[in-house]
């Protein structure tokens, strides 16, 4: 009858050894292969520390007429623009410059590697039904598992520091990228695709020609998401240890600091509105041809 | 002009995952019915044979579900048969590599499509060029050839206009001309003109017939509608259940309907203002004293009109260019225009 009362469990010492082989395992690991995997790293360091560097470096009023610039040239909008000059003066006057910057160039640089990494698996992805299979569910756990649980062993490789904060926020922003490229491409119209095999066309040619142009809308929706989801993890990033924005709302909330917590809450949200309309201001101008529609 | 014809020999097509192990069955005499029913596999092409002519238009008419979408799918092999040969210059389109398919796609064939099937991210010109792009030849010269076409298909002034700032028939017409820049022998129309309205098809079916004129590529048209056929169609293949019933120029089929079936369609149409002059002219123009002179694409009704008006029973034809072209007798003109009592 105990059966139906209590549940058959693994016997306790069975399962503290289960856990303490794979974590065992998992030391091991890293005391073989630990250097090795920060050196593959290193590039991804410098590159963000010079990153970094260049937009902290940079004087205030420069680095606020290119950010201007390129909010013009994304989203051809002069409200946004003025919007977008208001809040860095807002951001700069209320002394959250330096740490903007420090967010904003991990927000960039992430979101630079997770386009360089997912487009091309969304590709595989909708080219294969077996890759789909495959990494679907990986996505699936990427997006889902709560972030505390794979910071642990990205701490126990990595340490603390830009690195691990920047592998945390590409894990959990990289698969809307993914997820959108496969899905546009998957639904390019068949029509049009027999039409480009009707004139010979190479499946990499098929593929710049029609499949990347017509799913360059959804792949787009995939990397605003990534931006914001990026931006959203900042401040699990500063538990890392990575210096910006995010670690001065920690520093708000281990001391109930409201007023602190609330100016470097809403300098992150004023950042990811403006990427979001830009972004999405230039994905609409992207899509010029399906504006004007004859009767 | 093309100099040399399609010849589509013992072609079958079984959809379905294991089409090829049916095949022998399929020869020897199963049922569409009895294949789809017991195998759970679908006759798409059955036994066909045609010749198809060169630097002519070859129409396969048929209604929907007959497999004629199937079967210009074949000529450039965006379907595989599952047995049978398609060759062109001697080389057999169902044995071609990929390398080789690719490149008989590129250089031989063009193809027009019923949804029009453009690229909706490109302009007008950006769609002309398509087929030149991906030859790989240069940007500056195919943007000069294709010029040429969209001002030959009446779309100038248009080349930077998207896809869908244009009407139906403006886009069959950029269709059009994406094809012919490609400047390739075969045109493949896969019931190109279908999804236009009647007067827009009519005005479309002129363009064709004019470019023909002076190009004379092998055309293969697919279309459902008879009077398209008749008024297109060098020769004419009908296509039902995925068999060729009957094939041969129009007035053959107009005048000798090969069953019901084609006796059935063929009832419904006014032969007299159905079939061209063209259709039954003979192809050598009368000597000495003729007095009438009839365009090759006037229709029967109005030949024998003129015919009978003028007191004549013979008459000259010339084309659009007031060219002569060939010569057209009375008794044959009422021939076609009166319906054979066969069936």
């Amino acid at each position: 009858m105990s059966l139906f009362t209590e549940f058959p469990e693994m016997s306790r010492t069975d399962l503290r050894d289960f856990k303490k082989g794979i974590d065992g395992a998992f030391k091991d690991f890293n005391q073989a292969y630990g250097e090795g995997i920060e050196n593959f790293f290193k590039p991804l360091l410098y590159f963000l520390k010079w990153f970094e560097d260049l937009l902290v470096a940079t004087p205030w009023p420069i680095m606020l007429a290119i950010i201007a610039l390129l909010v013009w040239l994304g989203s051809r909008s002069w409200p946004l623009v003025v919007g977008t000059v208001i809040s860095m003066l807002l951001i700069g006057y209320l002394g959250m410059w330096e740490d903007t910057m420090f967010t904003l160039a991990l927000t960039i640089v992430a979101t630079l590697v997770c386009i360089i990494i997912g487009i091309p698996v969304g590709i595989l992805m909708a080219k294969s039904n077996r890759v789909q299979a495959i990494v679907t569910p990986i996505l699936d756990i990427m997006q889902t598992i709560p972030a505390f649980v794979y910071l642990i062993p990205i701490v126990i490789m990595l340490g603390i520091g830009l690195v691990p904060g920047l592998i945390a926020v590409i894990i959990y922003a990289a698969p809307p990228v993914v997820r959108l490229t496969n899905l546009g491409i998957r639904l390019v119209d068949v029509d049009i695709l027999e039409a480009s095999d009707a004139f010979g066309a190479s499946s990499g040619q098929k593929l710049m020609t029609v499949q990347i142009p017509l799913a360059l809308p959804n792949i787009f929706a995939g990397v605003n998401q990534t931006i914001m989801m990026a931006l959203a993890m900042v401040v699990v990033a500063s538990l890392l240890g990575v210096h910006g924005l995010g670690q001065e709302v920690l520093k708000a909330v281990n001391n109930q600091y409201i007023t602190l917590g609330f100016m470097n809450g809403l300098a992150i949200v004023a950042i990811a509105i403006v990427f979001d309309r830009t972004s999405q201001k230039f994905g609409k101008r992207l899509q010029k041809h399906s504006e004007v529609l004859h009767g | 002009m093309a100099s040399h014809g399609i010849e589509i020999k013992d072609l079958f097509k079984i959809f379905g995952p294991r089409g090829h192990t049916f095949i022998d069955a399929v020869k020897g005499g199963m049922s569409k019915a009895e294949l789809n029913e017991k195998h759970g596999h679908v006759l798409g092409l059955k036994d066909i044979n045609i010749s198809m002519p060169a630097g002519q238009i070859q129409v396969v008419m048929g209604l929907s579900g007959s497999g004629k979408s199937t079967l210009i799918r074949h000529i450039n092999r965006l379907i595989d048969p599952t047995a049978g040969s398609v060759t062109y210059e001697g080389a057999d389109v169902c044995q071609m590599s990929k390398s080789e398919l690719q490149a008989f796609r590129r250089h031989k064939t063009a193809m027009v499509f019923q949804k029009f099937a453009l690229l909706p991210h490109r302009t007008v010109i950006g769609n002309t060029i398509y087929g030149l792009e991906i030859q790989g030849v240069n940007k500056a010269d195919a943007k000069k050839r294709a010029l040429k076409w969209i001002d030959r298909v009446g779309l100038s002034g248009f080349e930077d206009h998207y896809p869908n700032q244009l009407s139906g028939g403006m886009q069959q017409r950029v269709g059009l001309a994406r094809a012919l820049t490609n400047d390739a022998d075969i045109l493949l129309m896969d019931e190109a003109f279908s999804a236009l309205d009647p007067l827009i098809r009519t005005d479309m079916q002129s363009v064709l017939l004019d470019i023909q004129q002076e190009l004379r590529k092998t055309i293969v048209f697919i279309t459902h509608d008879l009077d398209e056929a008749l008024r297109l169609g060098d020769r004419i293949a009908i296509l039902r259940d995925g068999e060729v019933i009957q094939q041969g120029t129009g007035q053959e089929i107009v005048l000798n309907p090969a069953d019901a079936y084609i006796a059935d369609f063929i009832k419904e149409v006014n032969r007299g203002r159905v079939i061209s002059v063209e259709t039954i002219m003979n192809r050598t123009p009368l000597d000495g004293a003729v007095k009438i002179t009839l365009k090759a694409s006037d229709m029967l009704e109005t030949a024998a009109q003129a015919m009978a008006q003028g007191h004549e029973t013979s008459a000259n034809v010339c084309d659009d260019s007031h060219k002569l072209v060939g010569s057209i007798h009375l008794k044959d003109t009422i021939n076609a225009m009166v319906m054979a009592a066969k069936h």
